[in-house]
């Protein structure tokens, strides 16, 4: 199994990363250097065995219904990049 | 010299009024302005606020209220949220991000009067195990400042082994903790998985992560761990409190106890000067009586792969939220996407960008059967023969790294090799066991860990028996050539 220049591409727009031509390069080495490896567990027969999620053991782990204070507004936005009007300002999505 | 002290040793001279907490951290704080260049421990100090909770420790002192680490320093790693203090992850996507709230643990350690000493070093939010891919600076081992403390939580161990921190908080989530603690030659304990609330630790791999000390003794993990576990509402995976008894702590014999030595934990790229002082240590643990039984483990060499699937694709999913909306610098683009996609590869670094590609592709559409679901079947069948084990042994003993510290630089070129590095420390995450590293022999002149595991819950055990362990190693041990 390898991974393409188009798949790396692919993948980067999915994971929303704008790379240099030369990164797609180096990750596609990168990338099919582990999946080379990842060949150890495509030969294991696994059938029925119930995946784990977790290492935890709790299940529906309930908690109180209560009011509490939360994060300030303006402590919240302090470290935004851009805030206006006491919300995160985001580049326009909609046309006008 | 204060800051060669342990910080159990600190809490008996601060409660008999041999020394005051602010001579405490001022002690440390002139240690780090005078060495920390050497080493690149820090990425932050706040010294100021150091020296006004000092003053706050004392009253507590003067008082009668100290708890077991009133007045004592504590290093945290930055990827640890600490209220008015930058927490980078050693990110540039993160710098100059001043987090609004106190992560749990560092909440606990307030509370109970400890000192927040500074921030340390690590690799970009902590993936790696060198602390190399850290945003910032090289952090140096003070055994050989030619050498890599380990990592991820590089900065956290060489506070502690180069005594600019009695102890410090690091994270682990593929042996992070660990690692670095067998490269220094110091004391890192992961709990088990759920003792102490993620809240406020920068997420990388959620169903890993976990926070836990380094020190210089197995005493002082056991203190620090009794402070920050516990239950938190914030954290619907932390688990009920269980304190460990320091006093039981001492009580711990090692005649009869039965370990198992699974024999894959010997993988191809174990150092042979490690496979013989691994095996030294073994013997003399047979001379106090310990039993030892070589057994197998079979999915053991699978571990690295079965890692690299399952701790990228939470990656990918938590560092989602990192697009320069709420937080870290915003780069400049053609509407949002575009803004988001160019601020991320600005702000991420190579080995991060690689682990969320990774990641991304083995949740894709087409491979999540072939590569996610297999990982966490390989997970559970792992996990199983852990607690098969477990049933038998009272714990399982292995070497914590098949290396010693390598030169920096040295494994750049190979990404697969520095990746190997885990490959003993792994399990203990993927079956959320407690597990802990001691300095146990040498090799090429080196510190070599030895790691216990315990099964779930038998954090106490596990402590018990590192104990005394580390009791059978005492004449043996030794400290870095540091000023």
């Amino acid at each position: 199994m390898a991974i393409s220049l188009d798949e790396v591409r692919h993948v980067a727009k999915l994971a929303r990363l704008d790379l240099q031509e030369s990164e797609v390069m180096s990750l596609q080495t990168e990338l099919n250097a582990l999946l080379g490896h990842f060949s150890d567990i495509q030969a294991l027969s696994l059938h029925d065995l119930e995946p784990i999620l977790h290492a935890s053991n709790l299940v529906n782990v309930w908690s109180d219904d209560f009011v509490a204070p939360s994060l300030r507004r303006e402590s919240a936005l302090k470290n935004a990049p851009v805030s206006k009007a006491g919300l995160f300002l985001v580049p326009m999505i909609i046309e006008d | 010299m204060i800051t060669s002290l342990t910080a159990a040793e600190i809490a008996t001279k601060l409660r008999t009024k041999e020394l005051s907490a602010p001579e405490v951290t001022q002690a440390y704080l002139d240690r780090i302005a005078s060495e920390d260049e050497k080493y690149g421990a820090f990425l932050a100090i706040d010294g100021e606020r150091a020296m006004a909770q000092a003053n706050e420790a004392q009253k507590q002192l003067d008082a009668g209220t100290a708890t077991a680490l009133t007045g004592v320093p504590v290093a945290i790693k930055d990827n640890i949220s600490t209220e008015g203090i930058e927490t980078t992850c050693a990110s540039k996507i993160l710098k100059g991000y001043i987090p609004p709230y106190d992560a749990t643990v560092i909440r606990k350690l307030s509370e109970a009067g400890a000192i927040t000493i500074g921030k340390t070093n690590l690799d970009e939010f902590a993936m790696g195990s060198s602390t190399e891919t850290s945003a910032f600076k090289l952090s140096r081992n003070p055994w050989d400042t030619s050498r890599t403390p380990g990592g991820s939580s590089g900065g956290s161990t060489v506070a502690v082994a180069a005594n600019m921190a009695p102890v410090s908080l690091g994270s682990d989530t593929g042996g992070s903790i660990r690692l670095p603690a067998s490269f220094c030659g110091v004391v890192g304990f992961k709990p088990t998985y759920g003792r102490c609330s993620r809240f406020g630790l920068v997420a990388f791999a959620s169903s890993l992560d976990q926070i836990g000390p380094l020190a210089k003794t197995v005493e002082d993990a056991a203190i620090i761990s009794n402070v920050i576990t516990g239950h938190c509402s914030q954290d619907s995976t932390s688990i009920p409190d269980s304190q460990i008894s320091i006093s039981d702590l001492k009580k711990g014999s090692l005649k009869g106890m039965k370990l198992a030595f699974p024999k894959e934990m010997y993988g191809d790229g174990t150092d042979p000067a490690v496979r013989e002082a691994t095996e030294f240590a073994l013997d003399e643990l047979r001379r106090e009586g310990v039993e030892i039984t070589e057994i197998s483990i079979p999915t053991i060499p699978l571990g690295v792969t079965t890692y690299y699937i399952i701790a990228p694709a939470e990656a990918s999913s938590n560092l989602g939220r990192f697009d320069g909306v709420r937080y870290g610098p915003r780069s400049e683009g053609q509407g949002h996407i575009d803004v988001v996609a160019k601020t991320r590869a600005d702000g991420f670094g190579h080995e991060v960008k690689a682990r969320i590609m990774i990641g991304t592709y083995a949740l894709s559409a087409g491979y999540y059967d072939a590569f996610y679901l297999r990982a966490q079947q390989v997970r559970a069948m792992m996990t199983q023969q852990f607690n098969d084990a477990f049933k038998e042994f009272d714990l399982v003993v292995s070497p914590t790294a098949p290396v010693v510290a390598f030169p920096l630089g040295a494994m750049s070129q190979d990404p697969m090799q520095l990746k190997l590095l885990d490959y003993c420390t792994i399990p203990a995450n993927m079956g959320g066991f407690p597990a802990i590293s001691l300095q146990a022999g040498f090799a090429h002149g080196l510190p070599v860990g030895l790691q216990l595991m315990g099964p779930q819950m038998g954090d106490e055990k596990l402590l018990q028996a590192a104990f005394a362990v580390e009791r059978v190693f005492e004449t043996q041990r030794k400290s870095p050539p540091i000023p």
